[in-house]
């Protein structure tokens, strides 16, 4: 077994309203940052696990996503392998 | 009629829900939810709170609790499951319900009373209310906002599984009335055979004239009025 850092990106669906988004939008245009055209806020998710091989590695990691991490309704996902040497350390 | 509030470690709701419960003349107990087997109740309901503190989404991580498997069965059986506030985002986390629950657009956790419109009154929960009947209740929540794509907006709507709008005091249907930016003002709805209701307002809260209104009253007689006549 092999050990592999995924990092997960969960991010709001196209066209769906993003509060969050809108609220940084506005925090930075008023800090002067007047240019800014759209804020979309998402979460990164980091996870260690042991698997065969990076495809292994990777559809763990999109099943977690599609079983809980992501809410298919409100939420895109894309997984990737980061690197796979070092743990996260808490 | 014998009914289980379910608790979830973050529910604030369950006692509000256990009393209005209790009110109506229903034998109530707690259920933990770690609890197996659901044997012998005529209803359950599912409380407001901050279950699992929402941690990854409001209702993520309570709809795996052991006692959900129970719960999915119990209303797959035809069984009455009323899921409010985060009880709602749970039964749409569970799948018992489509779409889900996101921030409310106006940025802000909107926590007063709002008016909401009784659109459908052939429901185990809603058959005291006239249809158009204006009800007035509390809301508390952050993430009320009913989202779902159009395809299913449609069937919803066909289906007449809308059974609460938000609406003004007078019962006409507005951006300003719709408190959390709500797709078709969409306050609460059932599943396809309509035994499962979800609502963001809180009927529970809205019980005694000391609490402001008595409009939640007809939720819960309306359950135990249709429990005596049914055998599940």
């Amino acid at each position: 077994m092999n050990h592999f850092r995924m990092e997960i990106l969960v991010k709001p669906r196209p066209g769906l309203l993003d509060p969050q988004g809108k609220a940084i939008h506005h925090a930075l245009r008023s800090l002067g940052w007047s240019d800014t055209q759209n804020v979309r806020v998402g979460k990164a998710i980091y996870i260690d696990l042991e698997a065969e091989d990076s495809d292994t590695a990777l559809e763990t990691a999109q099943a977690m996503c599609r079983k809980i991490l992501a809410n298919p309704v409100t939420e895109d996902f894309e997984v990737s392998i980061v690197e796979n040497t070092e743990r996260i350390t808490a | 009629m014998r009914v289980g509030v379910v608790t979830f470690p973050g529910s604030n709701c369950d006692y509000d829900l256990y009393k209005a419960a209790q009110q109506i003349g229903a034998k109530v107990e707690f259920i933990w939810h770690r609890q197996k087997n659901l044997d012998g109740y005529d209803a359950l309901m599912l409380p407001g709170g901050f279950s699992y503190g929402d941690y990854l989404r409001a209702g993520a991580i309570a709809r795996i609790s052991p006692v959900m498997e129970d719960i999915v069965g119990f209303a797959e059986k035809g069984g009455p499951v009323l899921g409010i506030c985060n009880g709602f985002q749970i039964l749409c986390e569970a799948g018992l319900l489509p779409g889900a629950l996101v921030r409310n657009d106006s940025l802000r956790f909107e926590s007063k009373d709002i008016h909401l419109r009784v659109e459908q009154t052939d429901t185990p929960f809603t058959s005291e209310y006239q249809k158009g009947q204006t009800l007035r209740m509390p809301i508390a929540h952050g993430e009320g906002n009913y989202e779902a794509d159009d395809q299913l907006l449609e069937e919803l709507e066909a289906e007449k599984r809308v059974v609460f709008r938000y609406a003004s005091s007078d019962g006409e249907l507005s951006d300003e009335a719709n408190p959390n930016g709500s797709k078709n003002s969409i306050a609460g709805l059932t599943n396809k055979s309509g035994n499962v209701l979800g609502m963001m307002p809180h009927p529970e809260r809205a019980m005694e004239e000391i609490l402001g209104s008595t409009d939640g009253v007809g939720v819960f007689l309306s359950l135990a009025t249709n429990l005596s006549t049914v055998v599940l």
